[in-house]
């Protein structure tokens, strides 16, 4: 089968698996509540999410054309929205009706909203294009990293003894590398599909997480309510997975959402170094780089590219400010 | 009277300190029939909660059981594998604690807190777990039930919270109930209902009861039996009657003496003087002998053995074996 039919069914799925959660989350007031409260605090910022959310989706889902109608290649919704041929030979300005260098008329002129690049390519395509492997890299990242931390963090805080030092050692071994040399050499070695760039980044982000986890479950393990349910007879794995687990939820929601835009950035970084994953805004920044340099400065690739870049990351960080406020005991206490 | 519910010998319960491991419970002995009420009593820190916790192998490391031999309905606990151990937690004893504001998982609601305990021990399906939750937060007094089960901990108040612990607790019908201060955090009014339901709850099913206090007061009012404890050892046993009415040991009268209620009326209530010896820092002798108004010659040097003295009341004491033998 295509690969554009897996990546179809693996968007259906996520979207099953992103619905059942969100119905479970509703049936919880606590979760509820907490979601009414974010949409109240940042509307605008989880607007912004949501449509970087729904351009990525956009972009996931793709088809080819019957016989003879049309290019041959599976084409996303998204590039759906523009024709079929939307390219031009070289570089063009921004709603320009001929290029750039050379001042031949264009294709499609007017229609570039913001400029070709060296190859013709339209800069806002690439630009919308960007946002699936932003959210591809936030997310899958995540859930790579973050059940990583759980498992380290929480078996290591809550059985303590010989799994605790060989877990924290192994957080501090991690911790003492340089990351970035790392993530390199796990890319190196992977090598440089997005999957296997999520999973470097995965392996590596992990740590300060499990670190977190390993504390709170510290803390948690102590508490009257898991001797009290180790006194009504409650295994050790179901007081873990229910009354340990649980508690640390609001930590889970902060941190993805604070990883993320960690870890879109750190893929800019790779990006720069040549390791990014095709189309990214890293990459379109990367190439842009070069052209800083040309006389008149071509400044659209780079302009777009970080504008959608600081876009994401400026409402992701704004929800998850919101997000930790709403989630934190300790300022949930002083709203109630 | 009937069936023994809890038998416990030679408990020894020991944690590692700066000169090797000391023992915090130190030969405790302890008893209680069905439909029995004793309670453990004794200052903080003298080894009570931890008794407690050792009846079901729930000393937390470092700690750990020395010695001893403890049976609760029949079996011994002491010898059985951890599943058996994990069934008769909540089916033979069920524990409730003292804070009732942390001893509720605070992301669940309290139904299903019950629920999980009813399913731990019994195979029945969620809607009938859910109706016998419902009845049992109806049998320790929450009002509305139905809606109560479906709130989280932070919506109920001190009181209820502590109900709805009793209620978890009661959730496997055990045979007995350890209860390690379940007053001491709630404010009076709440206290005598609590003991009021206690009171109720061991009348109907014939549970028995170990209550863990400082408060003669409750003890008063809720035990048959009494045993009070010192710096990791029992010092006075007997009947309530007994114990609180005609207390032969040096540190129980003292204890009796500075409660308000109890005390004879005029006189000056007087305290202790000094605290309870940290573990592991214990006088030779009488543990209680730096403390004690009546401390003489033998107490600094030989641990006083148990005196027998009338109706199964005994006393560990110097002064009272003299009394006895003259």
């Amino acid at each position: 089968m295509p690969l554009h039919v897996w990546v179809n069914g693996a968007v259906a799925l996520f979207a099953l698996g992103a619905a059942v959660v969100a119905w479970r989350l509703r049936q919880s007031a606590l979760w509820r509540e907490a979601g009414r409260e974010l949409w109240h605090r940042r509307p605008l910022a989880l607007a912004f999410v949501a449509l970087y959310g729904a351009v990525a989706l956009c972009d996931a889902i793709s088809w080819t054309d019957a016989e003879g109608t049309g290019v041959r290649a599976p084409r996303s919704l998204l590039e759906r929205a523009f024709p079929a041929d939307f390219h031009e030979a070289s570089y063009s300005a921004p709603l320009a009706s001929v290029e750039f260098y050379g001042g031949q008329p264009l294709h499609h002129p007017g229609a570039h909203w913001l400029g070709t690049d060296i190859l013709g390519r339209d800069v806002l395509l690439q630009a919308l294009r960007g946002a699936r492997v932003a959210l591809l890299v936030g997310g899958l990242t995540s859930l790579i990293a973050i059940p990583l931390a759980l498992l380290f963090g929480v078996a290591a805080g809550y059985r303590g003894g010989w799994l605790d030092d060989v877990v924290l050692f192994l957080i501090s071994v991690l911790f003492a590398m340089p990351g970035l040399l790392l993530l390199i050499a796990l890319i190196m070695a992977l090598g440089r599909g997005p999957v296997q760039v999520c999973v470097a980044l995965g392996v590596t982000g992990w740590v300060s997480f499990a670190r977190l986890a390993r504390g709170e479950t510290l803390k948690l393990r102590e508490l009257d309510y898991v001797q009290a349910a180790r006194a009504l007879g409650v295994s050790e794995l179901r007081i873990v997975v229910r009354h340990v687990v649980p508690n640390l939820m609001h930590l889970v929601v902060i941190t993805f959402v604070l990883m993320f835009s960690g870890l879109v950035l750190t893929e800019a970084v790779l990006a720069w170094l040549g390791l990014g994953i095709d189309g990214s805004w890293g990459q379109m920044i990367d190439r842009a780089r070069d052209e800083l340099s040309r006389d008149p400065i071509i400044w659209w690739n780079l302009a777009a590219a970080s504008a959608a870049l600081f876009g994401l990351i400026l409402a992701v960080n704004l929800v998850g400010d919101a997000v930790r406020d709403i989630l934190d005991p300790r300022t949930l206490r002083e709203r109630t | 009277m009937s069936e023994r519910v809890l038998e416990a010998e030679g408990l020894v319960v020991t944690f590692p300190g700066d000169a090797g491991r000391t023992a915090v419970v130190d030969h405790v002995d302890l008893a209680i029939d069905a439909g029995e009420a004793l309670a453990l009593v004794g200052e903080s820190g003298c080894g009570k909660s931890m008794t407690a916790l050792s009846l079901l192998r729930l000393v937390p490391k470092p700690g750990r059981i020395e010695a001893g031999h403890i049976e609760i309905a029949g079996q011994d606990v002491l010898a059985l594998p951890i599943p058996a151990l994990r069934s008769l937690r909540g089916r033979g004893a069920a524990m409730i604690f003292q804070e009732p504001m942390t001893s509720l998982n605070p992301v669940l609601t309290v139904g299903a807190q019950v629920v999980e305990a009813i399913r731990l021990h019994e195979r029945v399906g969620a809607g009938e777990a859910r109706r016998r939750a419902a009845n049992l937060f109806a049998r320790v007094g929450i009002p509305d039930p139905d809606a109560r089960i479906d709130a989280y901990p932070h919506q109920l108040s001190g009181g209820m919270k502590q109900r709805a612990m009793i209620a978890i607790a009661l959730a496997a019908r055990p045979k007995l109930l350890i209860a390690d201060e379940p007053t001491t955090a709630l404010d009076v009014t709440i206290q005598a209902q609590i003991l009021d339901l206690l009171r109720d709850l061991r009348h109907d099913s014939g549970m028995a009861l170990l209550l863990i206090t400082h408060d003669l007061g409750i003890v008063n009012e809720v035990a048959d039996r009494v045993a009070v404890m010192y710096a990791g050892q029992l010092v006075e046993t007997g009947s309530r009657e007994l114990v609180l009415g005609a207390a032969r040991h040096p540190y129980t009268q003292g204890l009796l003496r500075s409660i308000p209620a109890l005390a004879p009326r005029g006189a000056r209530l007087t305290e202790i003087p000094g605290s309870v010896p940290s573990a592991g820092a214990w006088p030779s002798g009488c543990r209680f002998h730096p403390r004690c108004p009546r401390a003489f010659e033998p107490c600094p040097r030989i641990d006083p053995g148990w005196t027998e003295l009338r109706a199964g009341q005994r006393a560990r004491c110097h002064a009272v074996a003299n009394e006895e033998a003259s």
